[in-house]
Order: structure tokens, then sequence, then C-alpha cells
């Protein structure tokens, strides 16, 4: 049977011709398209970089720093990043063996996924989640277990449906405290009993911490500082959100010798190395920009708190946030799926927010709002959502 | 430094019901400590951050050291407040290093200020050497730069 030429999709494999876009990109087209819309549908600071991490990229590029890295990354970076780790989160990591540089968190996630995942093996996840989990297991051939947080115990991790659906197949948990869509953080309390959980089931903790600076209430506390982590946790964080450093790509995993080796190798075929230039970028925020990330935490705080008033205002049912920059108001009460809700909002308002049903079926009946965004934008954001609300009740 | 002064440092036209839901406190509470705040000279005014240069108002900015030779009794601070109190100076300070005091000072042209320099602030009992430095552009004013950030673009739809 002779094949057309004319369907050159059937060159792709079946595991990505699975793979669903992501409903975030469906949005953003349609989002596009519309002039002078406030957008609450970003998921990244409205700050530019700190100047000292700019200037650094610069003078690197001035003294003609523009080759590769060593694989794991410049060891003055992985030096930096091992004392901030100590000093803001009581973590030990050896910079020599233990830490490597990656391009962004999206990175580090996928070279854990794929250097330590078989065919078949299950990863737990809770949902609803940042939207790269499910597609990144699935592109490292094994399977999603989800747990849903519900919003009556607001979005927190249920240890007991945790448990529930271990199988023998789990090899491993992926979390994401403080969490992107919902916002909320992992209480010190519940981090130890998840350390329990894993160390009794003896699996591997896979966890997303690139909001761990962003928390407004109490410290964060990371599960891989409890006896016994250390050898079992994967640890993800990097520069894009407390830093404001997005556009740098620039992530890093910390993890046991064994596992990182099997990370580099991954990540010394695939990438070799991340840029030179936001290494050197890097080392300079983790070395002086404490200050300026803690302004910018603070004027995060304050937009959190302004925001979340005014949404109890409106009458929209909402949870305090503890962390990151999401705020994930339910609207289940007001008539609409999310996507519809989003779409309507955008349509007669022109505010855009991300509908919670592209963060997994559990986010259904949810809206992501981003507050990384200034007082007075969010002042007329809520204005507007105001008139829209007026004309569903 | 408290938050209400950052916001207020940052925007002092902020609306008091805006700074209470960041602070969550009551927008009474949050009259009451401006109030207060200002009882206790902490807030001393309000005042609007004005690109001068954009407005053609040919007024003239200068930056003067000032050399002294302190008195026995009054120390730098009698000097000071001396000079301070001529209009012309918009700022001042106590220095450390090669001067004592550092003045800002405006005029309406660059003689005016000249002769504020020669004959006034020169001829003043302790001073005993100035130096001016007129200024001929401003880049950066409290914090604020002239010419603003360039916008940052980010997408409005992001993971
Ligand atoms: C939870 C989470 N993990 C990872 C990332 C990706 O970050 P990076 O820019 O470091 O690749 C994001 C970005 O939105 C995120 O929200």
């Amino acid at each position: 049977m002779s094949v057309s030429p004319s369907h050159p999709e059937r060159w792709i494999a079946q595991h990505v011709t699975g793979l669903p876009r992501s409903g975030i990109r469906d949005f953003f087209e349609l989002v596009q398209g519309v002039p002078d819309v406030i957008s609450l549908g970003v998921g990244e600071p409205d700050f530019t970089a700190p100047w000292r991490a700019r200037e650094a990229a610069i003078y690197a590029l001035e003294r003609g720093r523009t080759s590769y890295t060593s694989n794991l990354g410049l060891l003055k970076l992985r030096r930096a990043i091992a004392n901030f780790l100590a000093k803001h989160f009581q973590l030990g990591y050896d910079p020599e063996k233990e830490i490597l540089v990656t391009v962004g968190v999206s990175e580090a996630l996928d070279l854990a996924l794929r250097a330590l995942l078989d065919p078949g093996d299950e990863v737990i996840i809770h949902q609803p989640c940042f939207v790269s989990y499910a597609p990144s297991i699935k592109l490292a051939h094994a399977k999603v277990v989800e747990v849903v947080t519900s919003p009556e115990s607001g979005f927190q991790l249920d240890l007991n449906a945790l448990e529930k659906a271990i199988t023998p197949k789990t090899k491993a948990v992926l979390i994401n405290f403080p969490c992107n869509p919902t916002g909320s953080t992992l209480s010190s309390d519940t981090a130890r009993k998840l350390a329990e959980v894993i160390i009794r089931n003896d699996l591997l903790l896979i966890t997303d911490e690139i909001y761990a600076c962003l928390v407004y209430d109490q410290p964060f506390v990371s599960p891989a500082s409890f006896p016994g982590m250390h050898e079992r946790t994967i640890y993800l964080n990097g520069m894009s959100k407390a830093w404001a450093m997005t556009g740098f790509r620039l992530g890093f995993v910390c993890a046991p010798q064994p596992l990182l080796e099997a990370m580099m190798r991954v990540h010394q075929y695939c990438m070799m190395c991340a840029s030179i230039i936001s290494q050197e970028a890097a080392v300079a925020a983790l070395s002086y920009c404490d200050d300026d990330i803690e302004q910018m935490r603070q004027s995060f705080h304050k937009r959190r708190n302004y925001l979340h008033a005014r949404f109890l205002e409106l009458g929209l049912k909402c949870e305090l946030p503890q962390g990151a920059f999401y705020m994930f108001p339910d609207i289940r009460e007001l008539g609409l799926q999310s996507k519809d809700f989003a779409l309507q909002l955008l349509e007669s308002q022109k505010v855009a927010a991300v509908p919670g049903s592209a963060f997994g079926s559990a986010g259904e009946g949810f809206l992501r709002c981003c507050y990384a965004t200034s007082i007075d934008e969010l002042r007329e954001a809520c204005d507007r959502i105001g008139r829209f609300l007026e004309t569903l009740r | 430094m408290d938050q209400l002064l950052k916001i207020l440092s940052d925007n002092a036209l902020t609306p008091a019901a805006d700074i209470a839901r960041m602070l969550g406190i009551s927008a009474e509470e949050v009259r009451q400590k401006i109030d207060d705040y200002e009882k206790r000279k902490v807030i001393l005014g309000y005042k609007a951050v004005i690109d001068e240069d954009k407005l053609n108002l040919d007024r003239v900015k200068a930056v003067i050291e000032v050399k002294v030779q302190p008195e026995r009794e009054g120390g730098f601070d009698r000097l000071a407040s001396r000079i301070g109190k001529f209009p012309e100076v918009r700022s001042m300070f106590l220095a450390s290093g090669t001067f004592d005091f550092l003045l800002f000072v405006e005029g309406a042209n660059l003689r005016e200020v000249a002769s504020f320099v020669s004959e006034t602030v020169s001829t003043i009992e302790g001073v005993t050497a100035t130096a001016t430095h007129f200024m001929l552009k401003t880049y950066k004013f409290e914090g604020v730069l002239m010419k603003g950030q360039d916008s940052n673009e980010r997408l409005s739809i992001a993971p």
C-alpha cells in the first residue's frame, strides 16, 4: 500500500500525538487579539531582573565570557546556590557533586523525570498543579497518578489520599509548594508528615520549590530538610520567580550524587550547559540581591492583601493564598464553566485570567489570577471584574 | 521601614482605603497612623516628583562644597542653620572628606547662583572655601530614573 505523502502527522511519535495542547496556549492566542487587556494571566513578576544581575550579564559579555561551561555549571555559581540554600532553607548540598545548573526549572524537571523513571513507573502529583507536570511525566514514559487537593482544605496536600494512591509501582511523588496555581503552601507539620510517608513507603520525592522565597505568613520549610530525606529528594529551584529572571532561563537541581550524576548524563547530551551569561548573572543575583528580592516579596505581599480584600468585597469566594503570586477564586456558584467565565470576562471587560481547568480537572470552578501586577492595574481589573459579576447576578 | 510609610513614599496619593486593603487594617486605622506620623513629624510633607528638564524652566541647579572652620561652642550646627536658612539652599548635608557641607542650590540663572555663592556663602564668617558644580542634566532623582524603564514585554498569558 502506498502512503500519501500529504500526511506528515504520521511521523509523530504516538506518545506525543496523545499529548494535549496546553489549555494556556489556546487561551493565550485568544488574548493576543484583544487590545487594552489588563492581564492577570501572567506567570512571572512585573519587575525587571535586579540591576546587579543584569549588570553582571553585561560585564560577562564585555569580558568575552561567551563559552560553554562545565556541564554541572560554573563552580562559583554552584557554591552561591549551596550558600543560599543553607542560609535560607537549612539545606546542605555539596556544590562539587550535588548541584546541577539547568536551563530553568523546566529543564531540571525534565532531567529528573527522564533520568529516574522507567516505563510503567507511577508518579503521584497533586492536582490542580503546574501545567507541565503530567505531560513531562508522560514524555518520560511513566504513568501519572493524581491526588486532588480540595478547596475545602485550602488546597492543602491530603496525606491520607496521597498514601492511598501509593501502589507497588509508585516510584516518586512530585510536589510544588508554594503552589502554582492555588497559592497554597505546605505547613512545616505537613512537610514533616509528608517526609514520614515518603520514607515509610521508600519513595523518591521531587520537590519544585521555585516559589519558596515568595511566602507571606510563615517561612517555608522544605520537606527536603527533614532527617532521612536528603538521600531521597530531588530538589528543584531557580531564578525565574523570586529574582524576576524568567528570561535568563536559569534553574538548578540538587540531589544525592548518584542521582545527580544520572541527571547530568542526560543534561550533557541534550543541553551541555546553561548559558554562561545567565550563570554569571545568577552568581550576582544570589550573592548580592537579597534586598531586591525582599523588596519584591513585600510588594507581592501588599498586592496579595489588596486583591484578596477586593475579591471578598466583590463577593468572590477566595482563600487567602500563603505563597507564590496567584489568587485562585472560587467561581463555582456563578453558573459558568471556568473556561466560559474567562472567555466572557475577556470579551466583555478585557480582563484576562486563566481558567482553573487549565491546571487539571480539579481546577474546574476556579480562576487563576496573578497579582504580580501594579496596584493601579489590580484596581482597574477589580473594577472591571465587579462590572462583569453584576451582569451574571 | 513601616510598610505604610513605604507605600506613601512610593505613591503618597494612594487612597487610604487601598492602603487599608494592602495592610489588612481598617481605613480609619490608616488615617490615624498617618495623623500620628504627621504629628510626630516623621512625615514632613508630600511632594510630586517632577522632571523639570521637561518644563524648560531655565532654572539653574548647583552642588556646592563648603569648607568651614567649626566654632568652638557651636560646632558645625550653628553655621549649618545659618546657611541652611537661605531659600536658595534646597538641601544641605554635613559630609565627611575634604569639605564639610554639601549644598544643593537653585537659582533663576547662572549669575544668581554664582553671586549667592561668592557674595553670600563665602562671606559668612567661618566659611573658608567653596567649590561650585553646576548641574547639566538629571538622570535619576530620588530613586526615580528620568528616562523611565523600558516596558517589560511580558506575555499576557503564561503558565
Ligand atoms: C511550579 C513551576 N515550576 C516550574 C516553572 C518553570 O520555571 P522556569 O522558568 O525555571 O523554567 C514554573 C513557571 O511558571 C512554575 O510555576
